[in-house]
C-alpha cells in the first residue's frame, strides 16, 4: 500500500512539474502570460495536496497554522505592495524562500542515520539558503533606503571574506565527518554563512540592485534544489533548477546590459570610488512647459524614454495622458525601455502596464536607437544613466562602454529634472549640456500635467 | 546510485529552465521574477516532508517554521503576479 501512495504522490508530482514548465513557457507572451501564471499555481497547489494526503500522520496543528499564517502574510503583501515596491517585496521574498531552505536543511539533521551524501546536502542546503536570507534582507535594506544605498567597503575586505569561506569550508566538513545535531560545526556553519550573505551585499551600490536581485533569486532557487537532494525530491530539483536558471539569465541580461562582468559588479564597489576625468562644457538651456508644449505640437515623432524617477515622481499616469494627447494629434509616441532602467528587471514595464499604456507601445532599447535619429523629440523622464552619452564617448567615464539609450540623435531632447543632481551611479550627465537639450525643470507630474492641460484647452 | 541520479535530473532541467526563460521578453521580467520566486516556493513541499520525518519536536518546529515562510513565498508571489499581469494590455 505504501508503495502505491509513493507512487501516486510522484506522478502527481511529474504532472506539477510539467504545469510548471508550461507555465513559463506561457509566460513568452503577454497574451498568455496571465494563464501561465494560472497554470503554475495549479501545479503548485496539486503539488502540496499530494503531500499533505501522504503525510497524513502530520501533526496538523502545526501544519495548517503554518499554511494559514504563510497564506495570510502573502496575500496581504501582495495585495498592499505598491509597483515601486516591486523590487523590495521580490528581495524579501527570495530571502524567505532561502530561511525556508534552512530550516527544511537544519530540520533533516535530526533524521537518523544520514549517508554522507545527504550530509552534504544538508551543509548545502543550510548555506544557500542563509546566504540568500541575510543577502535578500541586506538588498531589501538598500533598496528601501533604510539602509544606506551606497556600497560599504573597508580595508582588508578582500581578505576577511578570504578567510570567511575558508571557515565556512573547514566548518562543512567538519560536520559532514561528525554529523550530530548539537555539533558545534553546524552552529557555524549556520552563523557564517549567515555573515557571508551580509558580506557579499553590502560592497554592491544601490544602482547595482537589479543585479543582485536577479542573482538572489536564482539562489533562492539552488537552496530549493538543495534541499531536494536533502530529502530525495525530484519536484524541489527540478522547480529548484527552473528558478536558478530564471535568476541566472536575468543576472546575465542586466550585467550584459551594463556592459560589466558579473565579477566587476559584485566586487568593484561601483560608483563608489571612481570619478571621472572628462571636464562637461556647455551650458544648461532651461524651458518652460508653454513652450515645450508649443514643439511637442508640431511633433511627428516622439520618444518617452522613463526612468525609476518617473516612478518616484508618480508621473507614470499623466505620462500616459500626454501619451493619448500626443497620439489624437497625429504624433506617433514610443516608450523607450532600458533593459536596467528601473530597479529590477522589467519594472518599467510593469509602472507603465500599471498606467494602462499598452505593451506593444513599449520598445527595447536596441530596437529604438535605430529609429532616433527619426524622432523629432525626445522626453526624459527621470531617467539619468540610461541616457548618459558619456557612456559611448568618455573613455574616463565608470559608464563607459555601457549600451545607452542615444537620445541625443534626436532633434530635440527635453529632460525633466528636479534638479541639476546626478544619478543613482553619482556620475555627472553631459546631456544636460548638449545643444539640442532643454531642460525642463520642477516637478515631473506638474510640469507634464501643465503641458497636458495646455493640450487640452 | 542516488546521487548520480538526483544530479541528472538536475543538469536537465537547468537546461531546460535556460531554454525556456530565455524566450520570455524582456517586458515580462518583473512578472518572471516574481513567479519564479513563487515557484522556489516550492519548499513547501519538502517542509512538509521534514516536519514529519524526525520524531524530535525541535525538527516538528523547524518544519513548521519551513512550512509558513515557504507558504508566503507561493501565496505572496503568485498574487502579486497575478496583479502584475492582469495590467498588461495590449493597444486597442
Amino acid at each position: 500500500m505504501t508503495l502505491n501512495i509513493d507512487l501516486l504522490v510522484n506522478l502527481v508530482y511529474i504532472v506539477s512539474a510539467v504545469l510548471f514548465v508550461f507555465g513559463l513557457k506561457m509566460l513568452g507572451s503577454p497574451a498568455t502570460a496571465r494563464k501561465g501564471n494560472l497554470l503554475s499555481s495549479l501545479g503548485m497547489l496539486i503539488a502540496i495536496v499530494i503531500t499533505l494526503v501522504n503525510e497524513i500522520k502530520l501533526p496538523w496543528e502545526n501544519i495548517v497554522a503554518g499554511l494559514i499564517v504563510g497564506s495570510l502574510i502573502g496575500a496581504f503583501a501582495a495585495r498592499k505592495v505598491e509597483m515601486t515596491g516591486m523590487p523590495e517585496l521580490v528581495a524579501l521574498f527570495n530571502g524567505f524562500g532561502g530561511a525556508s531552505s534552512l530550516l527544511v536543511g537544519l530540520a533533516a539533521v535530526f533524521v537518523a542515520g544520514n549517508t554522507t551524501f545527504t550530509n552534504i546536502t544538508i551543509i548545502l542546503s543550510i548555506l544557500i539558503g542563509g546566504v540568500t536570507l541575510t543577502g535578500s534582507f541586506i538588498a531589501y535594506g538598500k533598496l528601501s533606503e533604510r539602509l544606506p544605498s551606497k556600497a560599504i567597503q573597508f580595508s582588508g575586505q578582500q581578505i576577511f571574506n578570504g578567510v570567511l569561506v575558508l571557515a565556512i569550508i573547514v566548518s562543512a566538513v567538519m560536520f559532514c565527518l561528525q554529523p550530530a545535531v548539537d555539533s558545534p560545526w553546524l552552529i557555524a556553519v549556520i552563523v557564517l554563512s549567515l555573515v557571508f550573505g551580509i558580506m557579499i551585499t553590502i560592497p554592491i551600490g544601490g544602482a547595482d540592485m537589479p543585479v543582485v536581485i536577479a542573482l538572489l533569486n536564482s539562489y533562492s532557487g539552488l537552496a530549493a534544489c538543495a534541499a531536494g537532494f536533502v530529502l530525495n525530491n525530484n519536484l524541489l530539483i527540478v522547480s529548484g533548477s527552473l528558478v536558478g536558471a530564471s535568476g541566472l539569465i536575468l543576472t546575465n541580461i542586466m550585467c550584459k546590459a551594463m556592459n560589466r562582468s558579473l565579477n566587476n559588479v559584485l566586487f568593484s564597489g561601483f560608483g563608489a570610488a571612481k570619478v571621472s576625468s572628462a571636464k562637461i562644457e556647455g551650458e544648461v538651456k532651461p524651458i518652460n512647459p508653454d513652450d515645450a508644449y508649443l514643439i511637442l505640437e508640431a511633433a511627428q515623432n516622439v520618444c518617452i524614454v522613463p526612468g525609476y524617477g518617473m516612478a518616484v515622481a508618480q508621473a507614470q499616469h499623466v505620462v500616459r495622458e500626454l501619451s493619448d494627447h500626443l497620439e489624437s494629434n497625429g504624433c506617433e509616441v514610443s516608450f523607450a525601455i532600458h533593459p536596467v532602467a528601473g530597479r529590477m528587471p522589467g519594472h518599467m514595464n510593469v509602472l507603465l502596464a500599471e498606467a494602462n499604456v499598452p505593451y506593444d507601445q513599449l520598445v527595447e532599447m536596441d530596437e529604438i536607437n535605430p529609429r532616433m535619429s527619426n524622432m523629432d523629440v525626445a522626453i526624459v523622464i527621470g531617467a539619468n544613466d540610461v541616457v548618459n552619452p558619456a557612456a559611448n564617448e568618455d573613455e574616463g567615464s565608470p559608464l563607459y562602454g555601457m549600451p545607452v539609450i542615444n537620445v541625443t540623435e534626436a532633434r530635440t531632447v527635453f529632460v525633466l529634472k528636479r534638479s541639476m543632481g546626478s544619478g543613482f551611479s553619482g556620475v555627472d550627465n553631459p546631456l544636460f549640456f548638449g545643444d539640442n537639450t532643454r531642460m525642463l525643470f520642477g516637478d515631473a507630474k506638474e510640469s507634464i500635467s501643465h503641458i497636458v492641460g495646455e493640450f487640452k484647452s | 546510485m542516488e546521487a548520480v541520479y538526483l544530479s541528472f535530473i538536475l543538469m536537465l532541467s537547468i537546461f531546460l529552465g535556460l531554454e525556456l526563460i530565455a524566450k520570455v521578453p524582456a517586458t515580462l521580467h518583473t512578472p518572471l521574477m516574481s513567479g519564479s520566486n513563487a515557484i522556489s516556493g516550492i519548499t513547501v513541499v519538502g517542509a512538509l516532508t521534514a516536519a514529519n520525518q524526525g520524531s524530535s519536536d525541535v525538527a516538528l518546529w523547524l518544519g513548521t517554521a519551513a512550512v509558513a515562510l515557504a507558504t508566503i513565498n507561493v501565496v505572496g508571489g503568485y498574487m502579486v503576479t497575478d496583479r502584475m499581469l492582469a495590467m498588461f494590455k495590449k493597444k486597442d
